[in-house]
């Protein structure tokens, strides 16, 4: 039912897997607790500042928040330019936090996220009414300028609507952002987020998506720049038949400290979820910490979810944390696995390429590029696959060689 | 004409109780047109002598020397000595996951012949030579080596070798688990290379099943090291015959 992969050539898989046998007969002491639901609030009061051994909190360095954490980074305007461009017939608004929908996907969970959602001025809206069938991508820009910004967005999608939505980070900033995505019964949701910051940024993020009965959300995150990046993609079933594909590619350099911390609740049953994240790391203290959590909860019958995650370390001083967790609470599901490999570059891989007369260096960034186009074959989104290679490309040059 | 000689070459691996030498003095000079068998027992170095040719980094020189066309070989990396025309076909290929075989080739290509071959006849020379080795087209849609079966490796390895034109090709056990068709069809395109007369062809090999298609000019039988018998094609006859037990007594093999 579950089961634990690993690429051959010195890779290491870091799991854990808990089945719970008759409900309710136990429920001890569980590593890493797959639940991630300890507080859920919209109240920043409502978490103590974290310390840093909290479970959630370990693995990121706080002094490098920007303040985010402790309530001592002040919002400071223009810090921010947001930049919606939308084809037409799709609402782009901002509305108030009483608006129904601010906050419909569900509660944050961590304290940054409960900072942003306490401190946010308008909620940004992107509303794509029922039945819409998007030609062209919304595109959301949102450009650091320096300073600290809480941010909100909504993204709406209709019943049977079908949209990309492409949200793009750039520039300088510490921001502290809710994401969330309400997709309607029927409706098709793909959503590219691109952190391209520079060096001195900071970003935490939760993204939160309400999938909607026989609805499919496909995320695909892109984490390149920032000193400090941390996002918190969630999901949670609305109805029946839904389906989600998270997808992530990260590259961290030399100091980047780039985290992704995924949980998908499978509490309705008949759901599909598909988690694959891919990361390289180059460079003194590039550290990339990924955590999955994937929970099955009792009523979840006929669930069938997959979560990967590779790293490959390109040089030494890098550092990885790979945390799978899966745990289930019900046996009458289609299939629950999970796999995390971490290597270095396979050098009879390197031996192979540069055999064939191919330099080392063009050698291993066409093993670096062959890592991850691996992975943007599958999002299966042709335009979307070559601008990632491209900018994987881009990456590459500068860095591997 | 070119010419690789191998003189007096010793190789050992790390092992976990210090370096263990597999190689113990090597003589062989093999030129462009010629094809040597190299024959012998598991375990008596063959494969290392053509992974230490091609230079990879597990086996480490001790002594000796390789030369081609009088260039220090030993001296090269591994790119460089491909590009200096050493060809390596594998026994066991790896998997380079999310490269496919079209751009592993053209980029292969473009390495050892110095620029990038012109797109319309590249495509052309690569539909014939995967054609004559009766290799499907979107096999260069697939990513290399992924999932392919034990012929398919085979004769990828050998498409390479026809495209990438060597002056010396090594084919380390390229008959091993291979059926008689997929033999005689990988056979085929080693000897449409060797007709060129531009390669010179180190062919090594456990079985003589192989030199029914591709016919050595001379057999060596490879034990403990070395070379430790040269002869014409009669001497694999003779192997055949009577196997390689009068060249491993007194523990010459290990």
């Amino acid at each position: 039912m579950a089961d634990v992969t690993t690429t051959p050539g010195g890779s290491t898989t870091s799991g854990s897997i808990q089945v719970a046998g008759v409900p309710g007969e136990f429920s001890t002491s569980q590593p890493g607790d797959a639940r991630n639901e300890a507080v859920a609030s919209y109240d920043v009061a409502d978490f103590p500042v974290p310390g840093g051994r909290e479970e959630n909190w370990r693995f990121t360095p706080l002094h490098r928040l920007g303040g985010l954490h402790d309530g001592t980074a002040e919002a400071t305007s223009g810090a921010i330019k947001v930049d919606v461009t939308a084809p037409e017939g799709v609402l782009v608004t901002a509305v108030e936090r009483d608006d129904a929908r601010v906050g419909a996907a569900g509660k944050p969970v961590d304290r940054v996220a409960a900072q942003a959602f306490s401190s946010f001025g308008k909620a940004g809206l992107v509303s794509i009414p029922k039945d819409a069938q998007l030609t062209e991508p919304v595109r959301i820009t949102i450009h650091g300028q320096g300073g600290v910004a809480y941010g909100h967005q909504v993204i709406e999608v209709g019943a049977f609507a079908e949209a990309v939505v492409v949200i793009e980070h750039t520039g300088d900033a510490v921001l502290a952002a809710n994401v969330e995505y309400l997709i309607g019964d029927g409706a098709k949701l793909t959503v590219v987020s691109v952190q391209d910051w520079e060096d001195t940024a900071v970003h935490v993020a939760q993204h939160t998506a309400l999938v909607g009965r026989d609805a499919t959300f496909k995320s695909v995150v892109v984490t390149f720049g920032g000193d400090l990046v941390r996002l918190h993609p969630r999901v949670v079933y609305n109805g029946t038949g839904g389906e989600a594909e998270l997808y992530g590619l990260y590259f961290a350099d030399a100091g980047q400290h780039l985290e992704h911390r995924l949980f998908v609740d499978h509490d309705t049953p008949h759901c599909r979820s598909n988690v694959a994240y891919k990361g390289a790391l180059q460079g003194q203290d590039a550290h990339a910490v990924w955590v999955g959590d994937v929970l099955i909860r009792a009523e979840a019958e006929g669930t069938d979810t997959y979560e990967l995650n590779r790293n490959l370390l390109l040089t030494d001083g890098a550092r990885v944390d790979s945390i799978p967790n899966l745990e289930i609470e019900t046996g009458e599901i289609v299939g629950a696995g999970h796999a995390s490999a971490t290597g270095r570059f396979d050098d009879e891989q390197l031996f192979y390429l540069q055999s064939r007369g191919i330099p080392a260096d063009e050698a291993r960034r066409l093993v670096v590029r062959g890592f991850f186009a691996e992975l943007v074959q599958q999002i299966g989104l042709p335009e979307l696959q070559e601008r990632l290679i491209e900018k994987i490309d881009a990456e590459l040059e500068a860095t591997v060689g | 004409m070119a010419t690789l000689e191998i003189r007096d070459l010793h190789v050992s691996v790390d092992a976990e109780n210090g370096p263990r030498e597999i190689l113990k003095g090597v003589d062989l000079v093999v030129k462009q047109g010629e094809t040597h068998a190299i024959m012998g027992p598991n375990g008596s170095g063959k494969s290392t002598l053509a992974y230490s040719l091609a230079g990879h980094p597990k086996y480490t020189i001790t002594s000796g020397e390789v030369l081609l066309d009088g260039e220090d070989v030993l001296a090269m990396s591994v790119d460089e000595r491909a590009r200096a025309g050493v060809f390596l076909a594998m026994q066991y290929p790896v998997e380079v996951p999310g490269v496919s075989v079209s751009n592993f080739l053209r980029t292969s290509a473009t390495a050892i012949r110095g620029e990038a071959p012109k797109l319309r006849t590249w495509v052309k020379e690569v539909k014939e030579a995967m054609a004559d080795l009766q290799m499907d087209p979107a096999f260069a849609e697939r990513n290399v080596n992924e999932g392919f079966s034990g012929g398919e490796k085979k004769r990828h390895e050998i498409l390479q070798m026809e495209l990438l034109k060597p002056k010396i090709a090594i084919l380390d056990e390229t008959d091993s688990g291979l059926d008689v068709d997929a033999l005689r069809i990988v056979s085929e395109g080693v000897n449409r290379v060797r007709e060129t007369g531009e390669v010179g062809t180190l062919l090594i090999t456990h079985y003589t099943r192989i030199l029914r298609y591709i016919k050595p000019d001379f057999v060596h039988v490879f034990a403990g090291g070395k070379i430790v018998a040269s002869g014409g094609p009669e001497l694999a006859d003779q192997l055949e015959e009577n196997g390689y037990e009068q060249y491993v007594k007194g523990g010459a093999a290990e």
